[in-house]
C-alpha cells in the first residue's frame, strides 16, 4: 500500500497543478482548468419535454473538491440535471462547463466521462455478464481507443489497483462471480467501484444508498467524506440520515430551479423548503 | 486514488486476473484435429481412395460439405454480432451475397469467349445489347482485384450502414427490421437487369477459376480445403476478438450500453469494428460458396435467407462461436435430406425448428453440453 | 366541299336523300382524297341507304366493275346496285372487291358514327361521340350542329359541343376558328391538344405555321389551360393511387400497430394472418357460389366476419402456444413467429395448393368513376379506402372507448401495476393479440379484392408494413395511419420518374435515413430519459 501512494499521487498531478495560478497559465492536455476553484458550472440551463419544463433556468456551481448534496421532491429535475451534465440530454438553453474551459453541452457521453466525470445511476448498472474483476478492469482509467483493445494486456500495476478497489468495495470474495449474480447492495458497491476505477474529478451519485444495509451506507458515507477535497462529489439522495452524515452544503431543487442552498440546517429552516416538502 | 487505498480497511488481497489464453489445450487440439481432417484426410478420400471404397468422398458429398462450411462461416460471423454485440442482423444474407457477387464477377470474366454468344462480354450483357463493360466491372478479370472486392464491398456497405445506424443509436428490434429492409432493397436492386449483375438469373455457367476447370474434382478439393481453412481461421479470429479487451467492451455494450458510455468508451467504433468484421467474414463465406455451388443470384438476398442464418446460430447456441458451426451443419444437413426425401415437409420442419429452438432450447445445442459440463 | 354539301342539305332536304351516283362511283374507283370526299357527302345525306353502303364497305361486301361503271353491294351472293338499290342479276366478270385501307376505314367509321349520333339509344350516341372525338375534323360541322340540336343529354351535348368546336378549327371563317379555340380550352378529350398544336408550331424555316397572331395567342392560352388541367388530374391520380396503396398498407400495418406497437410483440407471421383472411374470403366466396348463387354479390358480408374470426382465432392460438412464453424477449419472438409463418405458408400450400386462387369482385365493385379522360377511380379501390377508414375508426374506438382498450393501454404502460390493480394481464394479452390478428384478417379480406391471393401473399407485405409502423412511431395509431398513407403517396409520386422498383428502394432508403434521424418515428413521445 505504501508503494501505491507516491505512484498514485504522481498520476493525480492534475489536481494539484490546476489551482495554483490565475489567468494565462498553461494547461496540459486533458487537464481541467479550475483556476476559479469551480469545477462545474450550470448557467441558466433549461430542458423541456413536450411542454413540461424539467429544468427551468437552473444555475449551479460546484467547487473543486466539494461534496455537495442535492435534494428535492420527485420531479424536481435532479435526474434530468445529471442527464444534462453527463451529456445524455441536451439542454434547450444554457451553458454547462467543466472547469473554466470545457463546454459539456457539445460533447458525447463518452468524451465527458473521459474528461473526468463519473456517474452512478439510480438503478445500479453494471456489466452483468462480466465478472466483478472484469467490471473493474474495463473501468480502470486508461486506454479507451478501440484498436488498442485488440491487443491489450492488463499490467501488474493495473491488477494491483483492481485488488485495491476490490478491497475498498469489499467484494474480494465475489471477484470471480458474474456481476449479474450479485445482490442489490453488492451491485451498488460494484458500481461505485467502477466509478472510482475511472478516477474521475467529479462524481455524480444518483441515490447511491438505495437498497444498501445501514452498515453499507455508513461505510459509503465514510468513503465519500474521505474522498472530499480530492474529488468533487455531487450526491442526489432522498435518505436524509445519509445526507446528514455527509453533507456540507445542500442544494434544494424544486420544479427545475434552485429553491435554497446552504447547510442542511439552513435549508431545513427555509420557509420555501418547508412549504415544498410539507405542503400548505 | 490513494484515497481508495487508504480506505481499504482490510489489507489488499491478491486476486489473480482471469486467464487470457485463446483456447484451452483441448480447444487447440480440436482445432488441430479439424484442420488435419480438412487438409489431409478429405483430400485423400476424394482423390486417392477409389470410388468404390466406403471411405471415398464423391464430388457431390464434397460440394455439399464445402457449401455447409461456407454457411457455417457465415453463421460464425453472425454469432459475433448477435451473440457478443447483441445486434440481431436480419441482413447478413446481403453481405454473403455481395462477397458471392464479387467472386461471381471474376468467374464470369473467366468464362472468356466460351459463353453462348462467344463474346468478350458476359452473356447477359450481350443479351441486353450492351457494347462495353460498365465501369464497375473494370478490373474484375483480375483475381487479386476480386479478392480485394470480396473484402471491400461487404465491408464498405456494412461500415456505411453501421455508421449511420450505430451513430444514431438505433438498436434492438428496430435495427433488426432495418437490416431486413436493407437486404430487401438490395434484392430488388439486383433483380433489375439495368443494375448490371445479370438480373434474376444472376451469374452461372462458370467454367474456370484461376484457369483451372471449376467442375474438376481437384479444383473442388482445393476449394474445399480453402473453405475449411477459412472456417477455422474465422473461428480463431472471432475467438481472438471476443477474448480481447475490445471483445469485452463489446459484450459490455450489449449488456449495459449507457454504463459503457459513462465509463468513457465511445461505443460507436467498437460496434462498428465488430459489425464490419462480421460482414467481411460473411462476404468471404459467400465468395467461397459461389464457385462450389456454381450460381449466385439475387434470391440469396431474400430476407428469408438471412433469417434462416439466424436459426443456424440459434440452434447451435449463440455466443459460443463453435455452436453456430454445428447449427449450420445440422440445419443444412437436414435441409438436403428433406428436400430430397420429402420436399413438402421441409418448411414444416424448418418452421417447427424455429419455434422449438426458441421455446425449448434458448441456449442452443451448445447450451445442452455446457449444462452437462457444469 | 363541306360548304356545298351544307347548302345542298339546307336547300333541298329531300333531294339530299337520294344517293348521288357520282359519290357512289367515286367511293369505289376514285383515288384516296376522292374517296374520303365521297364518304363525307354520303354521310351528309343522312340517308339510311348511305348508311347501309358504308356498313357494307366496312364489312368488305362492296364490289365494283369498271367496265359497267357500276358499284354493287353483295350480300349472301346476291348483288344489288349500290346507288339505286335495284337487284342485279349477275355480277360483271371484272367486278372486284373494294379495298379499304386504314385511312378509308377511319373515315368510314367516323361516317358511321355520324349516323349513330341520331340514334335514340343514349349508349349508342355516347359511343358515336367517342368515335367522332378521335377525328372531329373529318365530320361536317353542319351534321354536328344538327346532332347538337337534337341531343337531349346535357353531358353528351357538352362533349358534342367540343367535337363541334374541334371541327370548326378547320373552318374558313376566322371568327369561327377563334371562337372554337376559346371553347376548346375546356375540352377534356386527349386529342384536343394535338388539334391545337398546329396553331403554335413553327415550320422548318422558323416561321409560325399560323400567321394570325391573335389565333396563335388564343391557341397558346387554350393549350396552357388543357395542360394545367392535365397536370391537376395527373396529380390527383397520383394522390389517389398513393392513398389507395397506403390504405392497403394501412390495413396490413394496423394489426401490427396493435401487436408490435402496443404489445411489443414482433409478429413475423403477421403477413400470414393477412393471407389467412384472404383465404377465408375465398372459401366464403366459393361457398356462396356453390350454395347461394343468387346472393353471390353479397358474399363479402359473410366474408368480412369470417376473415376477422379466422385470423383472430389463429392469432389467439399463436399467442397461447408460442408468444406467451416469450414476452419481454423481442428477438426470440421474432424468430419463433418467423417459424410460425413458415408453418402457415406450407400448411396453406398443402391444403389449397401453391397456385393463386381466384377471388372475384362483386359486381357492384367493378367499374369506377371517370373524373377525367385520364383519371378513373375504380370502385374496388374506393371501397377499400372507405373500409380501411372504418377499420381504423373501429380500432380507435376499441382502444379508447372500451374496457379492453383501457386494459390494453394499462398493460402497455405498466404491466406490473396493471396486474396489481386486478387487470388479468394474460387475458388482456391474448385478447389484444387476437384483435391485432383479426384486423390483419380484415386486411387480407380487403387485399383479396385488389390483388392475387396465394400462399406468398403475406411475404410481400411484411417489410412494408413494418416500415409503416416504424415510420409512424411504435405504439402510435395516428402514426401508423400517417406512416402508411405517407409511404403509399410518396411511392406513387416517385414511380413516374424512377420506375416502381427504384421507387421502392428509394422509399426504403429514405425510411432508413429517417429512422437514423428520428429513431422514435414521426409521432414519438418524448420524456425524461429512463435509466440505462
Amino acid at each position: 500500500m505504501s508503494t501505491a501512494i507516491p505512484r498514485l499521487a504522481a498520476s493525480g498531478a492534475g489536481s494539484s497543478g490546476g489551482g495554483e495560478s490565475g489567468y494565462g497559465h498553461l494547461l496540459r492536455e486533458g487537464e481541467i482548468d479550475v483556476s476559479h476553484r469551480v469545477i462545474l458550472y450550470l448557467e441558466d440551463v433549461s430542458v423541456s419535454f413536450d411542454g413540461f419544463r424539467a429544468l427551468d433556468a437552473l444555475s449551479l456551481a460546484i467547487d473543486d473538491g466539494e461534496l455537495r448534496c442535492v435534494i428535492g421532491p420527485n420531479g424536481a429535475g435532479k435526474t434530468t440535471m445529471m442527464d444534462v451534465i453527463t451529456g445524455k440530454t441536451r439542454p434547450d438553453a444554457g451553458r454547462v462547463s467543466f472547469g473554466q474551459s470545457i463546454d459539456l453541452t457539445r460533447m458525447r457521453e463518452s468524451a465527458i466521462a473521459q474528461a473526468g466525470i463519473g456517474r452512478k445511476f439510480q438503478k445500479p448498472t453494471v456489466f452483468e455478464q462480466h465478472t466483478v474483476w472484469e467490471n473493474l478492469e474495463l473501468a480502470l482509467k486508461g486506454e479507451r481507443r478501440w484498436w488498442r483493445g485488440l491487443a491489450w494486456r492488463t499490467t501488474l500495476d493495473e491488477a494491483r489497483r483492481i485488488d485495491e478497489l476490490l478491497a475498498t468495495i469489499r467484494l474480494e470474495d465475489e471477484a470471480r462471480r458474474p456481476a449479474g449474480l450479485l445482490a442489490h447492495g453488492q451491485k451498488q458497491r460494484l458500481e461505485i467501484g467502477i466509478l472510482l476505477a475511472q478516477e474521475p474529478r467529479l462524481l455524480l451519485l444518483d441515490e447511491p444508498v438505495a437498497g444498501m444495509t445501514d452498515e453499507e451506507s455508513e461505510r459509503l458515507a465514510d468513503l465519500l467524506v474521505a474522498l472530499e477535497g480530492r474529488q468533487s462529489i455531487v450526491v442526489v439522495e432522498h435518505d436524509m440520515a445519509f445526507v446528514r452524515r455527509i453533507a456540507r452544503r445542500v442544494t434544494v431543487l424544486h420544479e427545475g430551479r434552485v429553491l435554497a442552498e446552504g447547510t442542511l440546517d439552513e435549508v431545513k429552516a427555509d420557509d420555501a423548503v418547508v412549504e415544498v416538502y410539507l405542503g400548505r | 486514488m490513494n484515497a481508495i487505498a487508504d480506505l481499504a480497511r482490510a489489507p489488499t488481497r491478491r486476486v489473480a486476473p482471469p486467464p487470457t489464453a485463446l483456447f484451452s489445450r483441448t480447444g487447440w487440439a480440436i482445432v488441430a484435429a479439424a484442420l488435419a481432417v480438412n487438409c489431409v484426410l478429405v483430400p485423400i478420400a476424394a482423390l486417392v481412395v477409389p470410388g468404390t471404397s466406403p471411405f471415398a468422398i464423391s464430388a457431390y458429398g464434397l460440394t455439399l460439405a464445402g457449401k455447409i462450411m461456407c454457411y457455417a462461416l457465415a453463421a460464425v460471423a453472425l454469432d459475433l454480432v448477435w451473440g457478443y454485440c447483441g445486434v440481431l442482423s436480419l441482413g447478413h444474407g446481403l453481405f454473403f451475397a455481395l462477397g458471392g457477387y464479387a467472386m461471381g464477377m471474376y468467374l464470369m470474366r473467366q468464362i472468356g469467349r466460351e459463353g453462348v454468344y462467344q463474346s468478350d462480354l458476359p452473356d447477359f450483357m450481350v443479351f441486353l445489347d450492351w457494347k462495353a463493360l460498365p465501369w464497375f466491372w473494370q478490373g474484375s478479370d483480375s483475381f487479386l482485384w476480386a479478392l480485394a472486392m470480396i473484402v471491400l464491398v461487404p465491408g464498405t456497405v456494412a461500415f456505411l450502414f453501421g455508421w449511420f445506424a450505430f451513430r444514431s443509436r438505433v438498436k434492438g428490434v428496430y435495427l433488426s427490421i432495418i437490416t431486413q429492409a436493407l437486404t430487401y432493397a438490395a434484392m430488388l436492386l439486383f433483380f433489375r437487369n439495368d443494375t448490371g449483375f445479370g438480373g434474376n438469373n444472376g451469374f452461372t455457367d462458370f467454367k474456370r477459376i484461376l484457369g483451372f476447370p471449376v467442375a474438376a474434382i481437384e479444383t473442388r478439393v482445393v476449394l474445399f480445403v480453402a473453405t475449411g481453412l477459412a472456417l477455422a481461421g474465422g473461428v480463431v479470429a472471432c475467438r481472438a476478438v471476443v477474448r480481447s479487451k475490445l471483445g469485452r467492451v463489446v459484450t459490455a455494450i450489449r449488456d449495459a450500453e449507457s454504463r459503457v458510455m459513462f465509463t468513457g468508451y465511445d461505443p460507436l467504433p467498437y460496434k462498428l469494428f465488430v459489425w464490419t468484421f462480421s460482414a467481411v467474414l460473411c462476404g468471404i463465406a459467400g465468395a467461397l460458396y459461389v464457385p462450389q455451388v456454381g450460381i449466385i443470384n439475387p434470391s440469396e438476398m431474400a430476407p428469408a435467407n438471412s433469417i434462416e442464418m439466424v436459426i443456424w446460430v440459434a440452434i447451435g447456441g449463440r455466443g459460443t462461436l463453435v455452436g453456430p458451426v454445428a447449427g449450420a451443419a445440422i440445419v443444412n444437413g437436414a435441409k438436403s435430406y428433406f428436400t430430397a426425401a420429402f420436399p413438402e415437409f421441409w418448411l414444416f420442419f424448418l418452421g417447427a425448428l424455429f419455434v422449438a429452438v426458441t421455446l425449448f432450447l434458448p441456449r442452443g445445442v451448445a447450451g445442452l453440453f455446457r449444462r452437462r459440463g457444469a | 366541299m363541306p360548304a356545298v354539301a351544307l347548302l345542298v342539305a339546307l336547300a333541298f332536304p329531300d333531294a339530299a336523300r337520294a344517293l348521288s351516283a357520282s359519290d357512289v362511283q367515286e367511293l369505289a374507283t376514285g383515288d384516296g382524297d376522292e374517296r374520303v370526299e365521297a364518304v363525307r357527302s354520303l354521310a351528309a345525306t343522312r340517308d339510311p341507304a348511305a348508311r347501309r353502303l358504308i356498313e357494307a364497305a366496312l364489312s368488305g361486301s362492296v364490289q365494283s366493275s369498271s367496265s359497267a361503271r357500276q358499284v354493287f353491294v353483295v350480300v349472301d351472293g346476291k348483288a344489288v346496285d349500290a346507288a339505286t338499290g335495284a337487284p342485279v342479276a349477275a355480277l360483271p366478270a371484272d367486278a372486284e372487291d373494294l379495298v379499304v385501307n386504314n385511312r378509308l376505314r377511319r373515315v368510314l367509321e367516323t361516317a358511321l358514327a355520324v349516323f349513330a349520333l341520331a340514334s335514340d339509344d343514349r349508349e349508342e350516341r355516347a359511343a358515336a361521340i367517342a368515335a367522332v372525338e378521335k377525328d372531329p375534323q373529318s365530320v361536317d360541322t353542319a351534321l354536328l350542329d344538327a346532332a347538337l340540336a337534337r341531343e337531349p343529354d346535357a353531358a353528351l351535348g357538352a362533349r358534342l359541343d367540343m367535337v363541334r368546336a374541334a371541327a370548326a378549327l378547320a373552318s374558313d371563317d376566322r371568327a369561327q376558328r377563334l371562337a372554337a379555340i376559346g371553347r376548346l380550352a375546356d375540352s377534356r378529350s386527349p386529342s384536343t391538344r394535338l388539334l391545337l398544336l398546329p396553331f403554335v408550331e413553327r415550320n422548318a424555316d422558323g416561321a409560325f405555321r399560323e400567321s394570325d397572331a391573335e389565333l396563335r395567342a388564343a391557341a397558346q392560352a387554350a393549350i396552357g389551360a388543357i395542360d394545367d388541367r392535365e397536370r391537376t388530374s395527373r396529380l390527383a391520380g397520383a394522390v389517389f393511387s398513393g392513398v389507395s396503396l397506403g390504405s392497403v398498407l394501412l390495413l396490413a400495418a394496423l394489426g401490427l400497430a396493435i401487436t408490435y406497437g402496443l404489445m411489443g410483440v414482433i409478429n413475423m407471421a403477421h403477413g400470414e394472418l393477412l393471407m389467412v383472411g384472404a383465404y377465408a374470403t375465398w372459401i366464403v366466396q366459393d361457398a356462396f357460389r356453390a350454395h347461394l348463387p343468387g346472393a353471390v354479390d353479397w358474399y363479402l358480408a359473410a366474408a368480412i366476419p369470417a376473415a376477422f374470426a379466422s385470423a383472430a382465432a389463429l392469432g389467439v392460438v399463436i399467442e397461447r402456444t408460442v408468444i406467451r412464453f416469450l414476452y419481454g424477449r423481442p428477438l426470440e419472438t421474432l424468430l419463433a413467429t418467423f417459424g410460425v409463418s413458415l408453418l402457415l405458408i406450407q400448411l396453406v400450400r398443402t391444403l389449397f395448393g401453391a397456385q393463386n386462387v381466384e377471388v372475384a369482385n362483386p359486381s357492384w365493385m367493378s367499374g369506377g368513376i371517370e373524373l377525367a379522360s385520364n383519371l378513373t377511380l375504380p370502385w374496388n379501390r374506393l371501397y377499400i379506402i372507405l373500409f380501411s377508414a372504418l377499420v381504423v375508426a373501429g380500432v380507435w374506438a376499441i382502444l379508447n372507448l372500451t374496457r379492453l382498450g383501457l386494459f390494453v393501454r394499462a398493460v402497455t404502460q405498466n404491466r406490473a401495476m396493471a396486474s396489481c390493480v386486478g387487470v388479468k394481464t394474460r387475458r388482456v394479452d391474448t385478447m389484444a393479440f387476437g384483435l391485432g390478428s383479426g384486423v390483419a384478417g380484415l386486411g387480407g379480406c380487403a387485399l383479396s379484392q385488389v390483388g392475387n391471393v396465394g400462399p406468398d401473399l403475406g411475404q410481400a407485405f411484411i417489410v412494408d408494413s413494418f416500415m409503416a409502423v416504424v415510420l409512424g412511431g411504435v405504439g402510435q395509431l395516428a402514426g401508423t395511419v400517417v406512416g402508411s398513407l405517407g409511404l403509399g403517396v410518396v411511392s406513387k409520386f416517385l414511380e413516374p420518374w424512377s420506375g416502381a422498383v427504384l421507387a421502392k428502394i428509394a422509399v426504403l432508403v429514405m425510411i432508413v435515413l429517417f429512422i437514423q434521424r428520428r429513431p422514435q418515428g414521426l409521432f414519438a413521445l418524448k420524456g425524461r430519459s429512463a435509466e440505462a
